[in-house]
């Protein structure tokens, strides 16, 4: 690895995204966008006593859940790309080494991502008045490591598509089976114990549950950092894999 | 003669299926080597395994002395894919200065590399925008970029106006002079002339490695695209001389 060659790798990779208007507007805009349908659906229903309204409980879980959905479909493309079009081949036969290539990737989307959850996190807590006890800082590294494990994820299911048709078809067996099982839809403790026991094994469910405790404590929890080094460990597993598919002689 | 690149025995299997039968040829250094074939001869196959990126079921490829592929060589081999390999939402200038920055090279260099394939009028245009041959030779560019000791060039020239075509050759001997070593490949027979030596390929076998003159030598007349077939008919009855006395076809083959 060498922090030259990550570095020009992540410019050349922003420098893609720069050319692409209207990709940077629609990483800004929708989720703002599904936010606001979220304020008119739930804004004023009524929350149980003593509990987060549920406006507050949803957009606090989806400010966490859109950047790692949004950048697992464009890395998974954007690789895919890299690897139908021979740039991937023609970069392994250069002084680039994989790493540099795989964290270049994670720092330019990573990079996308802050933007993103910067800018959903401003509307959620101006535009819709989102409440929570923690601090919004939390909120937003949360979600750009949420982000960074799409990235990853994307990175190394890209090795199993042939074609951009195959490619997209992994976000509903990557991404949905982790949104379903994350705690949102039902809570974690009143699953079945073999749905509980998958659940434990997804790494979005560390991060609903980081973002739930910073919802409901002032300070930072000793659970909330042992959820995001759980994800990040995720990250780093999901980059060592995606390492291991690049090769550099094929058949 | 000093060699740069050493093929031996050279079998590669995609599938079930043979590809390169056992080719063994040796490139000088400071050359312009030509490798010519038809389509589906086995070409980027050979091109591929000179480069290192191509499983090979058996025989050895050295480059300036190294095992083809070894890490040291990544900074003294340029590679030219056949599909032009460039980012299309950058503009030429950025992807040559991309991936000269991989070398460790600045802006004077990217430009350089991109007025050497006449591109510098384009430099600014993104490359997804530009025709097939200046797609192509935004690529050739981003492949030269890196002042390379040796150039493997896949059909370089596919699609380029003739006069664009003449001044790339030009610029290729100039290389050669400066002691690079390059190694093209074309499956239009009037670019063999343009060539110091030959390749030619056929069915995953070489039928001649030599001069161009020797080869016009051996099969006996001036017109290269002529010597290829008198070569493949040559080595064709052979061929038929070695099933008759083995009697035994797929073995000979």
């Amino acid at each position: 690895m060498s922090l030259r060659i990550l570095a020009v790798t992540t410019g050349r990779i922003l420098r893609q995204l720069r050319h692409d208007r209207r990709t940077v507007a629609m990483l800004l805009v929708v989720p703002v966008v599904l936010l606001t349908l979220l304020y008119y659906m739930f804004g004023d229903q009524p929350a149980p006593p003593g509990q987060p309204g549920v406006f507050d409980r949803i957009a606090l879980v989806m400010l966490g859940v859109f950047p790692f959905v949004i950048m697992f479909l464009v890395t998974s493309i954007a690789m895919l790309r890299e690897r139908t079009s021979g740039t991937l081949e023609r970069l392994l036969t250069t002084p680039l080494g994989k790493l540099d290539l795989l964290f270049g990737y994670g720092l330019a989307f990573g990079l996308a991502a802050a933007v993103q959850a910067g800018v959903a996190a401003g509307a959620a807590y101006w535009l819709f008045d989102l409440s929570t006890a923690g601090n919004a800082g939390l909120v937003v590294l949360i979600a750009v490591v949420n982000a960074v494990l799409g990235v990853a994820l994307g990175l190394f299911c890209s090795a199993f598509a042939q074609t951009e048709f195959q490619a997209v078809q992994f976000m509903p067996v990557v991404v949905i089976p982790q949104i379903l099982l994350c705690g949102l839809f039902v809570a974690r403790d009143q699953m079945a114990g073999w749905l509980q026991a998958i659940s434990n094994a997804l790494p979005l469910s560390y991060a609903v549950e980081a973002l739930q405790q910073v919802g409901a404590h002032a300070e930072p929890t000793g659970t909330m950092w042992r959820d995001v080094a759980v994800v990040s460990g995720a990250v780093v597993v999901a980059l060592v894999l995606a390492a291991a598919t690049l090769r550099r002689r094929t058949g | 003669m000093e060699t740069a690149i050493e093929v031996r025995d050279l079998v590669v299997t995609r599938g079930k299926r043979q590809v390169l039968h056992g080719i063994g040829c040796t490139v000088p250094r400071g050359s312009v080597t030509g490798l010519l074939g038809p389509s589906g001869s086995g070409k980027t196959t050979l091109l591929r395994a000179i480069v290192g990126v191509q499983i090979v079921a058996g025989g050895s490829v050295t480059v300036l002395g190294e095992p083809a592929g070894a890490r040291s060589l990544r900074r003294r081999l340029g590679y030219l894919t056949q599909a032009p390999s460039v980012y299309p939402d950058l503009t030429v200038r950025e992807n040559t200065r991309y991936f000269g920055r991989l070398y460790g090279l600045g802006r004077a260099d990217a430009d350089r590399a991109i007025a050497d394939v006449g591109l510098a009028d384009a430099a600014d245009q993104l490359v997804g925008t530009l025709s097939g041959g200046q797609r192509s030779r935004a690529s050739l560019a981003c492949a030269l970029v890196g002042r390379p000791e040796v150039v493997i060039l896949d059909e370089p020239t596919v699609g380029q106006d003739p006069v664009l075509r003449a001044e790339l050759w030009e610029r290729f001997h100039a290389m050669a002079a400066e002691g690079t070593t390059l190694l093209v490949s074309s499956h239009v027979m009037d670019e063999a002339a343009r060539c110091d030596r030959l390749l030619l390929i056929r069915e995953g076998r070489l039928i001649a490695d030599d001069t161009v003159s020797a080869v016009r030598t051996a099969a006996g007349t001036d017109d290269l695209e002529e010597a290829f077939l008198r070569l493949i008919r040559t080595n064709e009855l052979a061929d038929e001389d070695g099933l008759a006395r083995t009697g035994d076809g797929r073995a000979a083959r």
